[in-house]
């Protein structure tokens, strides 16, 4: 049975992990490799590489690291942020990264997600989307340049609009960052996930939110999404990685346990 | 040993190559017809679509010296695919190397891509993968093999597929064992170091 994936995130700025909430006021985590090796280990499904400076710097950044993550680890992961031409998500894969996610540059430009899916394959492509619940207006708003609190400002898409325009691209795979939830840890949002996969052709990953064991199991059970992504309750240790796949997998959801080094 | 990785052009070449470098090993990614042939193992790597794959692959001209391997070699999901006589993505002619057919997934409602970690039912003949642990192993891919008698390996998603193919000295993979934690590590070893 397809397992769900469990996938920390792991937000780059200038080769280091860093962590905000709600997107801002960026505290450091530590090195890329030790964290990525360390992840792999306890039995991280996949990974993410988020260049949170990247897209709203508008600067081509050092990527070597890439490389030496590829090196190292033996399981999948993806990297995210700036990835604007075609020449630069080659590069990228041709150092070892499984996917590239696209996030503002596909909103400036949505033929780029066609290009790249006819370059490399729909395999190949993710979309990051930041989705914001606006109270005033009702509407779930898709937001860009959100690497940079100065820059963050709201697209012209609602975000169903927007998912239904990149799976018409050809886009693989959804990463949907629910930005009202993200950092707090007050449990995924739900409501919005389930409505999205109703219409969701291509795998779904919840972002955003999560702060303990059962915030997991409810997007699982509650919104069926394909996997779910969080970043301070794992650089924090505030969940086992180990608690939460057993608990998962007691409460009947499909998990990959964790490997013991033997076929 | 000599270890050759065919520069399909494809984009995972280069994790193929840490996988193997992480076993010890120093494999050669070419497009050389006379090193290809004179290697010990041979890996056909492969992502993106079986048209442009193929398409590479009769532009360098690789096409009969592939035929006419007689050494271990293994194709990783679409390299697997292009083992097969024909795949529906494009509606290509492929190595023809296994008499197997590549389709289009029929999974009903679930999503597409067939994305993630999924059992892997191994066969008692397969010689890589044991056949009572049904190990998760990482997938992506929206074509898969339909099963017939040259599977050695199944996998579910909507309906039963060929996880793993062989026939004489080629072998199929339609996971990326190059990103399949220790299941995967262990199973290019044995590819590397087992007679096969």
């Amino acid at each position: 049975m397809l397992a769900k994936r469990i996938i920390p995130c792991l937000d780059v700025r200038d080769g280091q992990v860093v962590k905000g909430v709600q997107f801002r006021n960026h505290e450091l985590i530590g090195d890329i490799l030790p964290l990525a090796k360390r992840y792999a280990e306890i039995g991280a499904d996949e990974l993410v590489f988020y260049d949170i400076t990247a897209s709203s710097d508008g600067r081509t950044v050092d990527k070597s690291w890439v490389e030496r993550v590829a090196r190292e680890i033996d399981i999948p992961f993806t990297v995210a942020g700036g990835i604007r031409t075609l020449a630069h998500g080659r590069e990228l894969l041709s150092m070892g990264a499984d996917k590239l996610s696209i996030n503002s540059p596909a909103l400036m430009n949505p033929e780029l997600i066609n290009e790249m899916v006819d370059e490399f394959g729909q395999q190949c492509v993710v979309i990051g989307i930041d989705s914001y619940f606006n109270a005033d207006s009702g509407e779930y708003e898709v937001h860009q340049f959100t690497g940079d609190e100065s820059k963050s400002r709201r697209s012209q898409w609602q975000t169903k609009d927007w998912v239904n325009e990149v799976i018409a691209r050809g886009a693989g795979e959804i990463v949907l960052n629910c930005m009202n939830q993200d950092g707090v840890r007050k449990g995924y949002d739900v409501e919005q996930l389930a409505s999205i996969r109703r219409h969701c052709s291509v795998p779904l990953i919840a972002s955003g939110g999560a702060g303990a064991i059962n915030h997991f199991t409810n997007v699982f059970k509650q919104a069926d999404v394909d996997g779910a992504l969080a970043a301070s309750v794992f650089h924090k240790n505030i969940i086992a990685m180990a608690e939460l796949k057993q608990q998962l997998i007691d409460e009947g959801i499909a998990i990959r346990p964790i490997e013991q080094g033997v076929l | 040993m000599k270890i050759v990785i065919v520069d399909t052009e494809c984009a995972n070449l280069t994790s193929v190559k840490f996988a193997i470098e992480r076993l010890g090993y120093q494999p050669v990614i070419t497009d050389d017809e006379a090193i290809i042939g004179a290697a010990d193992r041979v890996i056909l790597p492969g992502v993106g679509t079986a048209a442009a794959a193929m398409r590479n692959l009769q532009r360098k001209q690789l096409i009969e010296p592939i035929k006419a391997l007689t050494q271990p070699t293994l194709g990783i999901c679409l390299g697997m695919q292009l083992m097969t006589a024909h795949s529906e993505e494009g509606d290509v002619e492929c190595l023809g190397l296994i008499p197997a057919q590549t389709k289009r997934m029929q999974v009903g409602d679930r999503p597409l891509p067939h994305m993630g970690w999924n059992n892997v039912c191994a066969t008692n003949t397969n010689p890589l993968l044991d056949n009572d642990t049904e190990p998760y192993c990482y997938f992506v891919h929206s074509y898969a093999v339909a099963k017939d008698d040259y599977t050695i390996a199944t996998c579910d998603y909507g309906d039963t597929f060929a996880a793993m193919i062989r026939k004489d000295n080629f072998i199929g993979a339609q996971f990326h064992p190059e990103r399949s934690g220790a299941v995967g590590r262990a199973m290019l070893k044995r590819f590397l170091e087992n007679a096969l």
